[in-house]
């Protein structure tokens, strides 16, 4: 089967959710490209986009239209080609609005999953539940005739599981994009033992149509990403515990110099409370437990975590996309407040922000800001220069974030040494494409 | 001329648009009446006020588009309640609608239907995308063609004239000129506080230039971005006054600049042009122009000329007589039309630099030469000679379709 065959009869599981509408997004345009082509001329393409909740597929309608709008206003000079002999489109508009019909043409979007019994791949973005996701593709593949193939975006379930589950053996493929699937450009590639050569190579293929960056990850719980993240975000909550104790304040305060160091001083995008609260304090538990049977030689467990979940604080993002608040209070971009887990309250900033700044200690004047230098050539010299002096200056802010960064490394050095990465490369490309950090994890800079 | 002809009082609005640091594209911005209110107000202001004017023209091309809004002469009692009743036009001929709007007023001061007329341009663009705007753009060609015509219709003419000319004096020696052009507009535009580059502050033009290499499968085959000119909002406005005209609105002849000469030419738009490289329009209006004033390029001392793209500026030079056929890009790359220059073209960014609104551009040129003229140009003054006291204006509307050329000396 071509990969233009294997692309004409296709189903997304849970096509409404956040990952799954942006493979949505991007599977449609994809196949609505194919269907352009000369060669394709009258070969039908479906895509099926599965949904339990039909609020949440009517919203992905809208959110497919936007998007393959934008989509389309980058790419009408290769529009104005393909659409060459129809004469009743002459302006850009007007091609662009037909472009559009014919990306959401390919969509039927529906709640029911007997649609998946004529795929012959189905992607599955349902959330990450292992019984879940067996119990769904072991209804398709004894219903569908097809042999289908099977994209699955699990974070952290083990891929070899749910293919002896289901019983699919070979057939699946663990496929993870990072969030927003339409604008990141990793996606982790997990192989487990018995997965074919061919749905390997269909995978690339389709990665490369996608301007996705793959990195091939071994099939153990949590991957590279979240095998990364989730002790990152352990050493975040253990250091802003330690320090609380240390200096004998409230945990808040804590919270609030962690995130703090974890942004300025170690020049990320967001600091690492902010990244629990993106992603979710719940998902982060639930990745947390789902991680730590599989390992044996640390606890993958966070007490903290607990707590918040039974306070009701849970962060993740509204379906608009706007932040919700976890351990930070936002306000648009704004962190405006910290919570209290003893008072459970969220505390203003503003009451104890020069107090810990002060204890932090100043930057030395070779800081950078992470947008500064994310997009800089030059930005190993410059960041080399100012770990270099962080490292001499002595403050406390300068040590946390010292040690932060060998623990980083130290993350990213076990996960090859574990066969999890099967090189140092594919950890750091995971979180400087995936997390956007503006270096890898496994680095020289805190030595 | 059966009669003398002057203008005075030329304003523009800020050319607003991407280079400007108060642009916002996603922010709510003022439009149409905003902007023909503001210029409108501007030049009634040096002219005695609205009860001097007899008559107003508005110069736009696509509001009807651009702005879902048609029939502006309507507007123009917006800028003072005193024009209501009065008579008012608009005229269109795609980028020249300004330059049409122009000579509207010239032809009622010479029919004595009018003593002061108030000569408008005005175009906001930016409510669409620059795909889209595209789109409406291309109707300033013939609209057989837009089927055919590239996703950016005009950048892809332009790019096939640059094709042509690179392939006839070679792609260094064009691109030399070419990039020579846009450095110009930059250096120029730092200098005139309306200007959409006012703020422009690359400290390396020619270097920016050249590593934005033509990219046909991002943009068009022969230009880059720098190449183009603005999507700009903005207007212009200028007094056109008879003698008597002048001293109505108390003003002295020295504060004015007089039309010695004029040619409005036009090209049948449904044909492809003879020769790619060759501005055939611009050359016989200008030529026109100058036969009408009675003088020779060599007494003109500043031209402002329609730069919608690099290409359109070297090619001018050679239409105008400046440079040999085929020798435009040395010319232009020897420095020759920089405002220190033998011939200072676009002293205030031309529509590379300053902007272009594509309706007010013809009447910010006549603006321009007026200002340095009559030294009213402030940091983008040039030094004019004695004898070289003539100032030229060339707008062009389409691939050298509907084109204006107006010979002005100092009043």
């Amino acid at each position: 089967m071509t990969y233009e065959d294997r692309l004409q009869n296709v189903s997304v599981l849970g096509a409404a959710g956040k990952m799954g509408s942006g493979i949505l997004l991007l599977t449609a345009v994809e196949m609505a490209d194919l269907s352009l082509l000369p060669e394709n001329k009258g070969k039908s393409f479906v895509l099926n986009a599965i949904d339990v909740s039909p609020e949440g597929l009517s919203g992905l309608m809208r959110y497919l239209r936007d998007q393959v709008r934008k989509v389309a206003e980058k790419k009408t000079v290769w529009l104005r080609q393909m659409y060459a002999d129809r004469d009743d489109l002459v302006e850009n508009y007007e091609i662009i609005d037909e472009y559009i019909f014919d990306v959401l043409n390919v969509v039927r979007p529906v709640t029911t999953m007997t649609a998946a019994y004529n795929s012959h791949l189905v992607f599955e973005a349902v959330s990450e539940n292992r019984a879940l996701k067996v119990k769904l593709l072991t209804d398709i593949d004894t219903n569908n005739g097809n042999n289908p193939w099977y994209f699955t975006n699990t974070s952290s379930v083990p891929i070899g599981l749910i293919e002896s589950e289901a019983n699919l053996e070979g057939r699946v493929i663990g496929f993870h994009f990072y969030n927003p699937p339409a604008v990141q450009r990793l996606v982790e590639l997990i192989k487990t033992d018995k997965t074919t050569a061919d749905v390997v190579e269909f995978a690339h293929n389709y990665a490369k149509k996608l301007r996705k960056i793959i990195v091939p990850s071994n099939d153990f719980a949590g991957f590279i990403g979240n095998g990364h993240f989730m002790r990152d975000a352990l050493h975040g909550m253990k250091e802003a515990e330690a320090l609380a104790v240390e200096k004998n304040m409230p945990l808040y305060k804590a919270i609030y110099m962690i995130n703090k160091v974890t942004q300025d001083y170690l020049v990320r995008p967001m600091g690492i409370f902010q990244l629990i609260d993106y992603v979710g304090v719940d998902v982060v538990q639930f990745i947390l437990g789902v991680m730590n049977p599989f390992v044996t030689d640390e606890e993958l467990h966070s007490d903290l975590l607990d707590k918040l979940m039974l306070q009701g604080v849970k962060g993740g993002q509204k379906s608009s996309g706007a932040q919700k608040d976890g351990f930070l209070k936002y306000k648009g971009a704004h962190v405006t407040s910290i919570w209290d887990i003893h008072k459970q309250t969220y505390v203003d900033i503003d009451e104890f922000k020069d107090e810990c700044d002060e204890m932090l200690g100043d930057l030395p004047d070779s800081a950078v800001a992470w947008k500064s230098i994310v997009r800089n050539k030059k930005k190993d010299a410059i960041l080399a220069a100012f770990f270099n002096d962080l490292k001499g200056s002595g403050t406390l802010g300068a040590a946390t974030a010292v040690k932060y960064g060998v623990r980083s490394k130290e993350i990213g050095e076990k996960l090859v040494a574990d066969a999890v990465a099967d090189e140092i490369d594919h950890v750091n490309t995971v979180m400087l494409t995936g997390f956007f950090h503006a270096y890898g994890p496994v680095n020289n800079f805190f030595e | 001329m059966r009669r003398k002809v002057y203008m005075t009082g030329g304003y523009n609005t800020v050319s607003m648009g991407t280079g400007r640091s108060e642009f916002h594209p996603k922010k709510p911005r003022p439009g149409l009446e905003h902007y023909i209110e503001e210029a409108g107000k501007g030049t009634l202001a040096q002219i005695g006020g609205a009860d001097n004017v007899d008559e107003g023209v508005i110069g736009n091309f696509m509001a009807a588009r651009f702005n879902k809004q048609a029939n502006l002469p309507g507007f123009l009692p917006t800028i003072d309640d005193k024009l209501q009743w009065k008579p008012a036009t608009s005229v269109e001929g795609a980028c020249g609608s300004g330059g049409l709007a122009l000579m509207s007023g010239i032809k009622s001061v010479l029919a004595e239907t009018g003593e002061v007329v108030l000569s408008l341009g005005v175009e906001v663009q930016n409510t669409v995308k620059a795909i889209y705007g595209a789109d409406i753009l291309a109707g300033a060609g013939w609209y057989k063609n837009r089927k055919s015509g590239h996703a950016y219709f005009f950048p892809g003419q332009f790019s096939d004239r640059a094709g042509a000319y690179y392939e006839k004096v070679g792609y260094d020696r064009a691109r030399a000129g070419m990039r020579r052009w846009f450095r110009n507009a930059m250096e120029n535009a730092r200098l005139d506080e309306t200007a959409q580059e006012h703020q422009n502050k690359l400290a390396d033009p020619d270097a920016l230039y050249d590593r934005l290499k033509p990219n046909g499968a991002a943009f068009v085959d022969n230009l880059n971005v720098l190449d183009c000119s603005k999507v700009s909002d903005g207007a212009s406005a200028i007094a056109i006054c008879s003698e008597e005209g002048l001293k109505r609105i108390g003003v002295d002849k020295k504060d004015a600049v007089e039309v010695v000469g004029f040619a409005q030419v036009v090209r049948n738009i449904t044909n492809f042009p003879e020769d790619l490289t060759e501005l055939q329009t611009i050359k016989k209006a200008a030529h026109q122009a100058m036969a009408d004033a009675g003088i020779t390029i060599e007494q003109v001392g500043t031209i402002e000329t329609h730069d919608c793209f690099s290409i359109a500026g070297v090619l001018a030079t050679e239409a105008l007589g400046l440079a040999k056929n085929g020798e435009g890009c040395d010319y232009v790359a020897a420095g020759n039309t920089a405002r220190d220059g033998a011939m200072p073209m676009n002293t205030t960014g031309g529509l590379i630099g300053w902007g272009h609104p594509t309706g007010a551009t013809g009447v910010h040129q006549a603006v321009t030469i007026w200002q340095q003229l009559t030294g009213k140009a402030g940091l983008a003054q040039i030094s004019m000679s004695d004898d070289r006291p003539y100032g030229m204006t060339i707008n062009m509307g389409g691939d050298d379709v509907t084109v204006i050329a107006i010979v002005y000396k100092r009043g």
